[in-house]
């Protein structure tokens, strides 16, 4: 059962992307789409086994592949608990995403590569969640980002798209080679790189150090270090994140199944995985609290003042992985996975309905032109408004749960770093509050303010053009554009994850975050410390209700704001320019990267370029070689002078020395 | 005496070298060379090769040499612009010839005759009472004789290529076309016509 | 007493000379054609005077043939000279370089 789950999408994948052509549109998207439906209920069932059913963990081996000397990889697929729930988020959300994408992409003259390249990706996520060791893990971790590649960049006569994609691929890269020495560097303490086997032995390495540059160096530390390193590049953590916000040149879909709730978690789902070896380690979880919580911290500010409806939801995105790994660097790993899970439900219900919003605006993506929406657009205003009551944590919804059991967590673990995680997860959680409401406000409050809009011009103008009545006058700043639904396929999408929205943290909590039902849930498939969740319930009530606070000052702050009086932003703006153009411009961290990192990379391949290789190689090589013949050539046609006497002189000289030689 | 004669004989042969190449005419060149080919033939005659003498003087002067003559007597040549430039290449001349001169010397010095190559007196020392003419023709026609044909044939192709390429095409000479005369048909050729009386042919 | 050696002294001086004249006499063609015969010449001395003191009669028949190919040569030379005048007006070697490289 495991093996169709985890390949069935590649095969569906490989006939649309290889037979496009051959089978059509609608074969190629009704394939994909059949079978990730059909993965996600093969998900549903095994983690339903696991939830209610206490079914056992197992692994299902494929295939050998490489045994050289100690090093033994095969291909194998593990499932336990963790997998099952990542299972379960995985092919629901790609599923979601494949209908919708129906109606999103109806227009595309490339949808079977779109949808190929969809079930490419879900199987590279699904290779890596079933990945029983590390050398698996890393290929889907590859997998994921070749992906992410071709579908960010894929619309690719747009250079924008293409520098985005390219962008992702390096900066993930450089996390991947973090990455690669912590498989490396565990391979050499560990002697297998077997997950099973890795987690086994972790006890007996803890505290154990190494010397390094004439140091002692704790060696569990290190490879923490160096694999949360592949983790924060892959999850846009604060240093590595400057591909999550450009990645939003992809199409809305590709956003949702990727930079929301799959491929950007599997930094999460990694630190969860070995979490045995982290809590070995408590530097290493400091670190990654601390970063974490930075993280959180850096996208909340980032967010509030972004224009383009994608990539504020983007920035949420970046800061609430920051809740999971502060959460994960807190010790509540089981938190850290609620949060995953739920934020998969209400992130990619924000993402679809974004797109909806996009759809319906005639690819208006500035919310600078919306306004006014929730008369035209109802069902979709509706169902985003249940996924921001989700993600700002409004009572009973999923969001509510899971976070305030990472925030109860962080306090109560008793930690510096703990500590200054809540502090900073509680000023976040204001802050998200605050620009998700901006966010609903701007695009379905107040007054139509599209007319200004290109995109809605060149609408209006075309559809003046097919129905040829000219000089409507509008002054109400609709320009004459109405805005209509969106298609079915798209909307049954955001329902189905409006009501997980809503009641996912009902349903689930228990086995996730509370202590004695986390633990048999959770069975030994990551590191669950039922002390601390027991912990969580003995939190001050003002660490209870801190969240519902900020929930609520911030939705009052955006509705003065943005409904009010809508002159306070413009204000705001005027009186610190300088702030803001420090938010709107990232803190700067793409201009700190240009100067130091891209423009000595290019300097630096420039020299090889010109010196090294135009000058040396090719000087010494071809090039030389050419100018040396053609040169010696030139000398030697001076013999050549078309002169009988000169040939005769020659003949004669020749013969001296013939004779010279002969008589030696 | 014959070592008077010897001397003379190669100090003119010698001279008449050097005058061949240093003289600004050519037809003094070429009287000259005829100089150096009468001188040779004087030697020949002290070694004993009388035929050959005369043949020398035969062929060489009375046919070569007066080709010669004729040449340089039928082109029309500028002397003035021939001899500029000539001092140049003297002392790089002078040395390539000297270098030629001394190895030559170096060889004729020490050659010996190699140890086992019989010399077979049948073929070679002259029986005796044989003049010089009979001894050659004794041989040539003999053991040479595929060789004396060659020669006639190379001469034979030589006279052929001497005219072949200097024929001139003469303009407005009548020529036999012997295949346009074998293949010319009575057809193309005569035409009956029936003439009335007193009215005669359109040609 | 008069040896080989002289008469082959003789020979050399004579091809020396020849050798000589090829190379000095650039502009005139005829010049260069003359040297020849005379290069030609030193080695039928040659021949002559090994068949003499060998008292062999090969020497002479090879020198024999040597003088056929000689006026053979000269006559095809001369005709290609007489042409050459024909085209160029003048028997000046240097501007006879069409074959330069």
């Amino acid at each position: 059962m495991i093996q169709t789950l985890v390949f069935l999408p590649l095969l569906m994948a490989a006939i649309a992307g290889l037979g496009g052509r051959v089978i059509g549109a609608t074969a190629a998207k009704a394939i994909t789409t059949g079978g990730l439906f059909v993965s996600a209920a093969l998900a549903w069932t095994i983690f339903i086994g696991f939830w209610l059913n206490d079914a056992a963990a197992y692994t299902a081996p494929v295939l050998d592949w490489i045994e050289s000397g100690d090093l033994k990889v095969a291909w194998a697929l593990k499932v336990d608990t963790l997998t099952a729930v990542m299972l379960v988020v995985v092919t629901s959300v790609s599923a979601l995403v494949h209908l919708y994408s129906w109606g999103y992409m109806e227009e595309d003259p490339d949808q079977s590569r779109f949808f190929a390249y969809l079930s490419l990706f879900t199987f590279a996520m699904l290779m890596l969640v079933t990945a029983d060791n590390l050398v698996q893990m890393f290929f889907g971790w590859e997998g994921v980002g070749l992906a992410s590649y071709l579908l960010i960049g894929f619309w690719y006569t747009k250079p924008s798209a293409n520098a985005a994609a390219i962008k992702a691929f390096v900066v993930n890269r450089v996390g991947d080679f973090g990455f690669s020495l912590g498989i490396f560097a565990t391979f050499m303490v560990f002697g297998t790189v077997s997950i099973d086997a890795i987690l086994a032995a972790v006890p007996g390495q803890a505290g154990a150090t190494f010397s390094f540059l004439g140091a002692r160096v704790d060696v569990m530390t290190t490879l923490c270090l160096l694999l949360f390193v592949g983790a924060m590049g892959k999850s846009a953590q604060l240093g590595l994140h400057t591909w999550l916000p450009d990645a939003m040149e992809g199409p809305t879909p590709v956003s949702a199944l990727i930079h929301a709730a799959t491929m950007v978690t599997a930094g999460v789902f990694m630190v969860c995985r070995l979490s045995p070896m982290f809590e070995a380690s408590p530097t290493a979880q400091a670190v990654v609290c601390v970063i974490g919580a930075c993280t959180a911290l850096f996208a909340a500010t980032v967010g509030m003042v972004q224009n383009d409806i994608k990539r504020v939801i983007a920035y949420s995105t970046c800061s609430q992985l920051g809740y999971m790994f502060f959460a994960a660097g807190a010790g509540a790993y089981g938190a850290a996975m609620f949060h995953l899970f739920t934020h998969a439900f209400f992130k990619a219900l924000l993402f679809l309905g974004a797109g909806s919003v996009i759809h319906a605006m005639h690819h208006e993506q500035d919310m600078r032109f919306y306004g006014g929406l929730r008369k035209h657009i109802p069902i979709t205003c509706l169902m985003m408004t249940i996924g921001t009551l989700a993600l700002t944590g409004f009572f009973f919804t999923a969001g509510y749960y899971s976070k305030d059991a990472i925030l109860e967590a962080t306090f109560a673990s008793g930690t510096a770093h703990g500590l200054f995680a809540f502090v900073v997860g509680a000023t976040v959680a204001l802050l998200t509050s605050f620009y998700s409401w901006r966010l609903v406000f701007l695009t379905f409050f107040g007054q139509p303010r599209w007319a200004a809009s290109e995109h809605i011009q060149h609408a209006v103008h075309n559809a003046h053009h097919g129905r040829g009545d000219h000089g409507h006058a509008h002054d109400d700043g609709t320009a004459g554009y109405h805005p209509h639904e969106s298609p079915l396929s798209m909307l049954i999408p955001l329902v189905v994850l409006g009501a997980g929205a809503l009641f996912a943290g009902i349903i689930w909590h228990g086995a996730f975050v509370e202590a004695e039902t986390g633990a048999a849930f959770w069975r030994g498939s990551l590191a669950f410390d039922t002390h601390l969740m027991h912990a969580l319930h003995d939190v001050p009530a003002w660490v209870v209700w801190t969240p519902s606070v900020a929930f609520f000052a911030g939705l009052g702050l955006a509705w003065h704001a943005y409904v009010n009086k809508p002159s306070i932003p413009v204000w705001w703006r005027n009186e610190v320019p300088g702030l803001y153009d420090f938010l709107l411009r990232k803190w700067y961290f793409d201009e700190l990267y240009n100067a130091i990192f891209v423009k000595p990379a290019l300097w630096f391949g420039r020299i090889f370029w010109t010196r090294g290789d135009q000058q040396t190689i090719d000087r010494f090589g071809p090039n030389g070689a050419a100018e040396v013949v053609v040169a010696g050539a030139a000398t030697l046609r001076r013999f050549q002078s078309g002169y009988l006497y000169s040939y005769a002189l020659v003949m004669l000289v020749g013969l001296a020395a013939a004779a010279a030689w002969m008589m030696r | 005496m014959a070592v008077f004669a010897f001397y003379l004989f190669a100090g003119l042969l010698l001279t008449g070298g050097v005058m061949v190449i240093s003289s600004k005419n050519p037809v003094h060149s070429v009287l000259w060379l005829i100089v150096c080919f009468f001188n040779a033939a004087g030697l020949f005659i002290l070694l004993g090769a009388e035929f050959l003498a005369m043949l020398l003087v035969i062929v060489y002067v009375g046919a070569v040499a007066v080709l010669f003559l004729f040449v340089v007597m039928m082109l029309d040549i500028d002397f003035a612009t021939l001899r500029r430039g000539a001092l140049k290449y003297l002392p790089l001349g002078l040395g390539v010839a000297g270098l030629i001169m001394v190895e030559m010397l170096l060889a004729v010095g020490t050659w010996e005759a190699g140890t086992g190559v019989a010399m077979m007196p049948d073929l070679g020392s002259p029986p005796p009472g044989m003049s010089n003419t009979q001894w050659i023709g004794s041989q040539l026609y003999t053991r040479y004789l595929f060789v004396f044909q060659a020669a006639g044939l190379l001469l034979l192709v030589a006279m052929l290529g001497a005219i072949v390429l200097t024929h001139r095409r003469r303009v407005g000479q009548k020529k036999q076309d012997i295949a346009a005369q074998v293949a010319r048909t009575p057809a193309g050729t005569v035409r009956g016509v029936a003439v009335g009386s007193g009215q005669g042919v359109e040609l | 007493m008069i040896g080989l050696s002289h008469y082959l002294t003789v020979s050399a001086a004579l091809f020396v000379l020849g050798v000589l004249g090829i190379f000095l006499n650039r502009k005139n063609v005829i010049i260069i054609l003359m040297s020849l015969e005379l290069m030609l010449l030193a080695v039928n001395i040659n021949l002559v005077a090994f068949s003499s003191f060998l008292h062999q009669v090969h020497g002479q028949i090879f020198a024999m043939f040597v003088l056929t190919v000689a006026a053979g040569e000269a006559a095809i030379g001369l005709a290609i000279l007489v042409i050459y005048f024909r085209g160029r007006g003048t028997i000046a070697s240097d501007q006879a370089d069409l074959l330069k490289g």
